[in-house]
């Protein structure tokens, strides 16, 4: 379909701000009377607080507080606390100390002494599950949610477990969650070949740039707060819990976002200490976090302990598949990735039988959270190195065993066989191939250059990529102009607007009459999901779509009453509407707004749907009497999961003698349904791919094993890529098949490019090297210098937290 | 942990060098001379060191520039490593120190760094910057040389206590052209060999220098011996910008005749101070330049190699180095 805004490049109206410094993040506020809070963190993995003595503190002259975890409310077990009296990572909040300025806090807190009484401790899952192993937990070792009900137990696997494993292979005593479908035996049977092989799949913090300090202070009962955030209306009931306060008493501001990858998706505990802080000492308070401190209250990727036995007919139709994972899992709740990574092997690959077991151990590491493909990315990078070996093994094309494999839209998956609303990775591939010249590149592969040979690699990702039943709300104003409120967030990716410019098509406006209103609370938005899980761009096409269907709705329904005959007897321009038979009955849209404001009633927002979320009728009760509201819940048809696929196509020069390589061509393709900004996609899936290649290929999340002491803090340390690291020209483009669910066809994408981008560059590396499959990522130079130069590895096969 | 806040201190901007000296020794051990800050702010910001003086070296402009003499040079210890990477008198006749500069760090970084503060820099072991009690901090052990420690990026050579190596990319050039360090003090002035400047656990844990309280490097001389020879630099890092040496090499070969007359070859990364490998260069002189030589170089290089738990691959990584060296060059 073609159309007057989607799928053409603007100019993001938060841009112009971020370019020129203007943009005010969280910790560039001020208010009159702020005063600082800093954090004293744990220095120990876990351990417990004996005794806090801040009578030395608590005397400096401008130090005004100190919060303790006394002071805040207890969160569920095993929730993550907000302050805590059994820390249990390094750099967990043991309490905040507010003072004049950032430097008097830091004296303060070297002034204060807590007594902390050491505790057994772990930084490896394995380690864990031994009988008489660690418990990362005073009450357990496995803790996580079911049915979004939150659990903590303890688990240890037998001797007999242990030992019944080869040496390198992952043990696979009782799993936590496990699921089967079909006849494993018989896809075995009927396999022609059949790997089985351990791997590492190491976590990772998510190097957010902005660290997530927080201002917050009440007024007339109300509690303000300026959070780092991607989300903005879906972060209000979980941060309202935390501060302990109605919806209606919070204002969240959260217009800018320095980065989120997730781990600023919902309400986080840290917004709440300055809240409390502020409350205790009535004085507005800026929590101020270093970066250091990101690297711990950031938290992380769960990392995975894996096998993988997988069999394959002879054209590479994956008959069986049987997949273990256990998984590091932080302090708390963690993340179900593990469960995540099983969903998208039986998508991607579409096995015919399948099980998947898997256990989440606690570890005294930063809590987990969901990072960029959480779980999904994870798997691609184990599962598309090992489709090469398996392809090499029957003789196959590397490319046609993946796309024998590909899901289409008549795909049942999981053990729920669970429908897709559509899929073309397939297309994907092809299109991939295609524009990177996959055949005649593979003439390249293993050529020698010197020490240098090059690699070609493929791989692909997936991500669930949309959901439904959340509100939309327009405006138009007697001035003619046209209100979208927006309260999805800001995570950086321009598609609070991209997905707005829906409204602004369904009612033929121009983009310049336009406002996108978002990023703080007061701003009357409507209930929006959260800006992750790569939905936003189904999500809310949805959303803005059915509140600017209301809105046109309501243009022609003042028209029928004021100028005569039905609404259906009338149509829309994008300045006025008219009827279809008379164009000179006509009212323009400011006309109708000044109108829907005199009528009263639903039409001006006095009255709202009784569907929509309580957040959304508050907002539509502000915005009462000032002008044309549109507003809907979705309620549009969904069936079947979203699902984004990406895939991605490598060229690496690997030198193997000294283990270096440099990326020197990259072609990723999307299949996201109807392209809405060209280039926020383009930027999606080239700042996908140099995530993927950090992910794969760079950077370092290590806990030291014998004090638990983070080895990877800071920018620097995590050696994620630069951009020499990375190829300076790459390619992206899009399948642009529309999916039938989505009014406009959107899907989203942002997760998949990364783990494409990843897999390819392992597919690459491995292929540089001849068919040495590492079964561990991050893949760093020492290791490709030890397998060039057939060395052991450093490190055995199973160990987590290495460099 | 990391606090991101420095504590308060005296911070002195001297422009003479005598106020400099002055000011060193009257805060002795104290004290901390500072160049270009990006060794030092780290430590204060973590607040793992914590001088009562700060005397900032930036000033003394008679410390900086590049000045060509008797057919060798004198750098000044504040010239940057900008300065250096982009001098024609350096890239003319010594290129091996023009291409080490060029690699040390970023842009931004090298903007700001000094020659002087390159070769000084204190060690980068992950657990002495966390500010842990380890030998090199004054305490009684090593975090890194245990069988569980995270040992990567340590030594090969010469461990004593501690295992940490020389992360500087200047230093093994500048011990590759025989420069020599000109030190000031209250007592005078002494010049002391590049190879004798840096100094292992062995010596004294708690320095990468014989530089005391209260001297300052102003001046690095780098004599003719070498001038226009053949050079090599090459920096293995995990990143291409922005980085440490996993290990470096470099190396001055002088020929005649086909054969190599005379050489000086030293690498980074692998040992507390810049290795210079005069094993090596005993086994090549004289040689004729071809892969033979060069092979026996690289396994010359690792020869009495220790490697700790997950440091083994530095082994070949650096005899592959030496060979590419004598290869390549």
């Amino acid at each position: 379909m073609a159309y007057k805004l989607l799928g053409k490049d603007f100019t993001p109206p938060d841009i112009t701000a971020k370019v020129t410094g203007r943009a005010k993040y969280s910790e560039d506020f001020r208010v009159e009377g702020m005063v600082y809070a800093r954090l004293l963190t744990s220095p120990m993995p876990h351990a417990k607080v004996v005794n806090i003595d801040a009578s030395a503190a608590l005397a400096m002259k401008g130090v005004y507080g100190v919060l303790t975890a006394d002071d805040v409310p207890a969160q569920p077990i095993p929730n993550k606390s907000i302050l805590t009296n059994e820390p249990m990572y390094v750099g967990e909040p043991i309490l905040a100390v507010a003072a004049e300025t950032d430097q008097l806090c830091m004296d303060a807190i070297d002034a204060i002494k807590v007594e902390l009484e050491p505790l057994d401790f772990t930084v490896d899952p394995l380690q864990s599950l031994y009988p008489g192993g660690p418990n990362a937990r005073s009450d357990g070792n496995i803790a996580g949610r079911k049915q979004g009900a939150p659990y903590v137990k303890e688990t240890k696997w037998s001797a007999r477990d242990f030992a019944s494993a080869e040496e390198g292979q992952l043990p696979m005593g009782p799993a936590e969650d496990e699921w089967l479908y079909g006849d494993l035996e018989v896809g075995f049977d009927d396999s022609e070949y059949v790997f089985d092989e351990s791997f590492i799949t190491q976590g990772l913090s998510h190097h957010a740039l902005e660290p997530r300090s927080c201002l917050s202070y009440w007024q007339n009962g109300k509690c303000f707060v300026h959070g780092s955030s991607q989300s903005q209306s879906f972060v209000m009931p979980g941060l309202a819990a935390y501060v302990g306060v109605e919806m209606k008493d919070l204002v969240f501001i959260a217009e800018f976002c320095g980065g989120g990858f997730g781990a600023k998706g919902v309400a986080y505990t840290e917004m709440a200490i300055p809240a409390f802080m502020s409350k205790k000492i009535n004085r507005p308070v800026m929590l101020r976090i270093s970066r250091a401190e990101e690297y711990g209250l950031g938290c992380a990727r769960p990392g995975f302990q894996g096998r993988l036995k997988m069999g394959f007919a002879k054209d590479g139709r994956v008959k069986a598949c049987d997949l273990y994972i256990i998984q590091e899992n932080g302090p708390d709740t963690g993340m179900n990735d593990y469960m995540s990574a099983a969903d998208a092997l039986s998508l991607v690959y579409t096995p015919e039988n399948m099980r998947f077991r898997g256990i989440p151990v606690s570890t005294n590491t930063p809590p987990r959270v969901p990072q960029r493909g959480p779980g999904q990315n994870q798997i691609a990078c184990v599962v598309e190195p090992l489709l090469d070996k398996a392809a090499t093994a029957l003789g196959i094309s590397r490319l046609d065993i993946r796309t024998v494999n590909t899901p289409d839209n008549a795909t049942l998956y999981g053990p729920r066989k669970g429908k897709v609303t559509s899929a073309y990775l397939k297309e994907a591939y092809l299109k991939g191939a295609e524009d990177f010249g996959w055949e005649e590149r593979l003439k390249l592969s293993g050529q020698r250059n010197g020490s240098k040979v090059i690699g070609i690699g493929l791989g692909s990702a997936y991500h669930s990529a949309g959901y439904s039943g959340f509100d939309g709300l327009v405006v138009i104003t007697p001035e003619g102009k046209l209100n979208i409120h927006n309260g999805v967030g800001n995570l950086g990716t321009y598609s609070h607007t991209s997905t707005a410019r829906v409204a602004a098509e369904v009612l033929k406006m121009e983009w310049d009459d336009c406002t996108v209103l978002r990023g703080d609370s007061r701003k009357h938005l409507p209930w929006n999901l959260a800006q992750f899980g790569s939905n936003t761009s189904y999500t809310m096409t949805r959303t803005n779509y059915v509140a600017a269907v209301d809105a046109v709705n309501k243009l022609k329904q003042i028209a029928a009453t004021d100028l005569g005959g039905a609404p259906e007897d009338y149509d829309i321009d994008g300045k006025n509407v008219f009827a279809t038979a008379d164009a000179s009955k006509s009212m323009s849209y400011a006309q109708a707004a000044q109108r829907a404001v005199e009528l009263g009633g639903a039409l001006s927002g006095q009255e709202a749907p009784e569907d929509l979320n309580p957040m959304t009728k508050a907002s539509v009760a502000g915005v009462a009497g000032s002008g044309l509201v549109g507003v809907a819940k979705d309620t549009l048809a969904q069936e079947g999961t979203v699902p984004a696929f990406a895939v991605g196509f490598m060229q690496v020069e690997v030198d193997l003698e000294t283990g270096k390589y440099e990326v020197t061509d990259y072609t990723g393709v999307a299949d996201c349904g109807t392209v809405l900004h060209p280039q926020g996609l383009a930027q999606q899936i080239k700042g996908g791919a140099v995530d993927g290649i950090g992910l794969a290929g760079y950077e370092r999340h290590v806990y030291d094993p014998q004090n638990g002491l983070p080895a990877c803090v800071g920018l620097n340390a995590s050696k994620l890529p630069t951009i020499l690291d990375v190829p300076s020209t790459m390619n992206a483009s899009a399948v642009e098949i529309a999916d039938p669910m989505n009014p406009v066809g959107a899907r989203g994408i942002g997760e998949p490019v990364q783990g494409c981008a990843a897999a390819a560059l392992l597919s690459a590396l491995s292929d540089a090297l001849g068919g040495h499959y590492f079964n561990r990522v991050p893949v760093m130079p020492d290791m490709i210098v030890n397998a060039s130069m057939g060395r052991e590895q450093s490190h055995n096969p199973l160990q987590v937290n290495t460099f | 942990m990391a606090k991101d806040m420095m504590q308060p201190f005296e911070l002195y901007q001297p422009d003479t060098l005598d106020n400099a000296l002055s000011l060193a020794e009257r805060y002795g051990a104290e004290g901390w001379l500072m160049s270009g800050g990006n060794d030092s702010l780290d430590w204060f910001k973590d607040r793992a060191k914590r001088p009562v003086a700060v005397i900032e070296l930036g000033g003394l402009t008679d410390l900086a520039g590049i000045k060509a003499v008797d057919g060798g040079l004198e750098i000044g210890a504040q010239t940057t490593l900008t300065e250096i990477a982009n001098s024609d008198l350096v890239r003319e006749n010594f290129s091996v120190l023009a291409d080490a500069a060029a690699r040390v760090a970023s842009p931004q970084i090298r903007n700001a760094s000094s020659i002087g503060g390159n070769v000084c820099q204190d060690a980068r072991c992950w657990y002495y910057r966390d500010g842990l009690d380890c030998y090199r901090a004054g305490g009684t052990t090593c975090y890194a040389d245990t069988p569980e420690g995270m040992n990567r990026e340590h030594c090969l050579f010469g461990a004593d206590r501690c295992v940490a190596v020389s992360p500087s990319d200047t230093a093994p050039a500048l011990v590759a052209l025989d420069a020599e360090f000109v030190i000031s003090g209250s007592a005078g002035t002494r010049t002391v060999a590049a190879g004798d400047f840096f100094i292992g656990p062995d010596i004294d844990i708690e320095r990468m220098t014989v530089l005391e309280p209260g001297e300052i490097l102003t001046l690095i001389k780098i004599p003719a011996t070498f001038a226009g020879a053949t050079f090599y630099f090459e920096k293995v890092a995990d990143r291409n910008v922005w980085d440490f040496p996993i290990v470096n090499v470099a190396a001055a070969i002088k020929e005649s005749d086909g054969k190599i007359e005379d050489i000086r070859i030293a690498c980074a990364g692998v040992e507390c101070v810049p290795k210079r490998l005069t094993v090596v260069e005993e086994v090549v002189k004289g040689s004729v330049r071809d892969e033979e030589t060069a092979k026996l170089a690289g396994q010359s290089a690792v020869r009495g190699a220790t490697p700790l738990n997950f440091n083994h691959f530095k082994i070949p990584l650096m005899e592959n180095l030496v060979v590419r060296a004598l290869r390549d060059a």
